[in-house]
């Protein structure tokens, strides 16, 4: 927003405000400030979500449970794609789960600002809460869907490899993809609708450039490996099936490729937010 | 104290908006090259973080300009000014939503702003769950609340339907809720919008009495208002802008009765310029009606111990009729204070020549309450046959103000709540015994 210096006179905050010329900083401490609000957020996504549907939450569950049914029919059994050796409604379920965490987010994140336009038009706040509560949200649906994993798991009587440990991180990290995107995206809708229409298919296109219905390991030359890991949901996903259901497919370069690209994102999707903040009242 | 909490420095706003498409290409081929190219250049205009708008976006407007002024700890300063006059852009200049594009604003103290009653509730979501939600948006802490939540629900008379979706409320009881959580947030400056504007009379009392006790506990109260009865009452200073410009800033029955005086979209006089478009029958046409003060004056406002005049200019085309002028008076909201009619003895029973007429009725001061009064126009033919010539609803408005600087006012010294529809001065009279 505004370029604001708080300091303190006599005990009492000084507010400063004026045109900010240029790149903004940050301003985390502000957003941390306001942490409670970014809560409330969340917690009120979560609430809204399944209101008024007969289905309620188990829509966390169904939807990625659906696909993966589509999916094992059309390209486990039709297509006979390769699945690391791997029975393929698990080989797939594993990773529609952070997949479908990471879609949800980034579609709902990326209409975060315009869906809250009343919002910015009347109170001020950080305005990166609202795309980032769009994505905590998804943290929820996240554990409903993995618990049937867990289950697919017991029935495909998979064990899983001590490596699950890293699973918070790689969610971690598919958290900081998605809002890094969203930062983009979020801040681009507010001026160009078009981003509005370009979501749907970018995420579709993203899903066939990420490992969800064919194993990385298709890709032999480990230089290209390294290229395809550009796009870090690849590491997210080989991270999953890598910990979960033990593929050989060792991600480690990979995922640390994905990481800094996840990293880079989320760090120039920031700014590039920051930097059209403060048009957004004047142009949503 | 004299601390200066809010310090605007020539603040000023600049927005660019659509002016109209350029003439109309004529080939094809230079259409196609406009749909090609136009895309492209609203891209360009659109990176520079100019506004959207299905035209060329190169007009520029200074929504304010070089705007200037201090309010001082505990001050409740009101701003007015017509549409368009700059106060929703400096308002949301002052909360931090949009920025100035020059100048700045200081600011001491922790500012809360309510530029709309409501704002972020959800309709899904339950009274209770609202509260929290509200609160936090409007920059409570969740301990804040908690601590306030008895004090928000009894405010809110909601008490009954507090586990019960929004969506099921009333728009009364949404707006009470709203207001109820707003009211309880504590900051040092407090800025409010036309928040009052809504609501039944009773609600915006108990807002107005909330807002002055916010402003009698030593904290800062920026007040933008239409209803101008509110304002003189509630602040001793105003700030006029005009044009993005302060066009006034000082005690506030001045710059309120200025305001007024320089007809800035008055409601006091309603011309019909097209008699097609006039209330009319074959023999009569309503031509205009007025609110004029003792002087003579056109006025939107008027002190609520003078007496008002409303005047109504029509037409006799045909001669032969009896005509009976009526009003009917209307609180804001919608109660009927009282109809008169024209028993003018002259002309009471007398068939109309054919020609102008402006007929005043004259309502004494001292009898209309503070606030809004609308005036309704009719005027009854009596012979040949008892026929309704012309009526209009709602010609007229104007404000009751009591200033309260004199002594010729039925409130006296008391500047509470003074509850009524109507205010007459009555003589009191006491007899005294000492020591009895």
């Amino acid at each position: 927003m505004s370029e604001i210096e708080q300091g303190s006179v006599a005990g009492r905050s000084v507010t400063v405000i004026r045109a900010s010329k240029g790149w903004a900083s940050l301003n985390l401490r502000e957003l941390w400030e306001f942490r409670e609000l970014l809560f409330f957020f969340t917690w009120r996504d979560i609430k809204v979500r399944y209101k008024q549907t007969v289905l309620g939450a188990s829509w966390a569950i169904l939807q990625p449970f659906f696909t993966m049914v589509i999916f094992s029919l059309i390209f486990g059994r039709l297509a006979k794609m390769p699945s690391d050796g791997i029975p393929y409604p698990i080989f797939s379920y594993a990773a529609l789960v952070p997949w479908t965490f990471f879609s949800n987010g980034l579609s709902k994140a990326s209409n975060s600002l315009v869906g809250g336009s009343n919002l910015l038009k009347k109170v001020y706040f950080p305005r990166m809460a609202l795309p980032i509560s769009a994505v905590l949200g998804g943290v929820v649906d996240f554990v409903l869907a993995f618990f049937v994993l867990i289950l697919m798991m017991l029935y495909y009587e998979t064990i899983p490899t001590i490596n699950v440990l890293w699973l918070p991180l790689l969610l971690a990290l598919a958290f900081i993809t998605c809002l890094g995107v969203s930062f983009w995206f979020a801040a681009m809708n507010v001026q160009f609708r078009d981003v509005r229409y370009v979501v749907p298919f970018f995420i579709q296109a993203w899903m066939f450039a990420t490992p969800v219905v064919y194993p990385a390991s298709l890709i032999k030359s480990e230089f290209w490996q390294m290229v395809y890991a550009l796009n870090p949901m690849v590491g997210v996903i080989e991270g999953f099936r890598w910990a979960l259901l033990g593929t050989k497919t060792a991600p480690g370069p990979m995922i640390i490729v994905s990481s800094v690209v996840a990293v880079t994102l989320l760090v120039t999707g920031a700014f590039y937010f920051r930097r059209m903040e403060k048009t957004f009242a004047d142009v949503v | 104290m004299s601390n200066v909490v809010v310090k605007a420095e020539d603040v000023s706003k600049k927005f660019h908006i659509g002016k109209l498409q350029k003439q109309s290409t004529t080939t094809l081929g230079e259409r196609i090259a406009e749909t090609v190219k136009s895309p492209a250049r609203r891209a360009v205009q659109l990176m520079k973080g100019h506004a959207t708008g299905a035209a060329d976006l190169d007009e520029i407007f200074w929504a304010l300009q070089g705007v200037n002024f201090e309010i001082k700890q505990g001050e409740l300063t009101g701003i007015i000014g017509r549409n368009g006059a700059g106060k929703s852009t400096l308002l949301k200049i002052l909360s931090r939503i949009t920025e100035p594009t020059e100048g700045s604003v200081t600011i001491h103290g922790r500012v809360g702003s309510l530029l709309e009653v409501g704002t972020g509730f959800h309709q899904e979501l339950t009274g209770r769950e609202n509260i929290f939600l509200n609160g936090a948006i409007l920059g409570m802490t969740r301990n804040d609340i908690s601590r306030s939540f008895d004090e928000i629900v009894s405010f809110s008379e909601v008490e009954k339907f507090l586990d019960t979706p929004v969506k099921h409320y009333s728009s009364g009881m949404t707006l009470r809720l709203a207001f109820a959580v707003a009211a309880h947030l504590e900051p040092e400056v407090l800025i409010v919008d036309e928040v009052l504007a809504v609501g039944d009379a009773k609600f915006q009392r108990k807002c107005i009495n909330k807002m002055e006790e916010v402003g009698g506990e030593g904290r800062t109260v920026l007040f933008v208002s239409h209803n101008m009865a509110a304002v003189t009452r509630m602040c001793k200073r105003v700030i006029m802008l005009d044009g993005g410009k302060v066009a006034g800033d000082g005690p506030a029955h001045k710059i309120v009765a200025s305001y007024m005086s320089t007809g800035m979209g008055t409601t006091a006089e309603r011309v019909w310029e097209d008699p097609d478009d006039a209330p009319r029958s074959d023999a009569v046409i309503l031509n205009a009606v007025r609110v004029r003060n003792p002087k003579g004056e056109i006025a939107e406002a008027s002190n609520i111990s003078d007496d008002v005049g409303v005047e109504i200019e029509f037409k006799v085309s045909k001669p032969g009729y009896v005509l009976q002028p009526h009003i009917v008076l209307l609180s804001d909201e919608g109660v009927k204070l009282f109809t008169s009619v024209d028993v003018d003895p002259e002309w009471r029973n007398r068939p109309r020549p054919v020609g102008r007429y402006v007929t005043k009725a004259w309502i004494p001061g001292n009898l209309l309450t503070e606030g809004m009064c609308i005036v309704s126009v009719a005027i009854w033919a009596l012979e040949p046959s008892r026929i309704l010539q012309c009526f209009t609803r709602e010609a007229v408005a104007f404000q009751v103000i009591d200033s309260m600087d004199g002594t010729n006012s039925a409130r006296g010294d008391w500047a509470g709540d003074f509850d009524g529809l109507i205010r007459p001065l009555l003589k009191w009279e006491t007899e005294f015994d000492e020591g009895a």
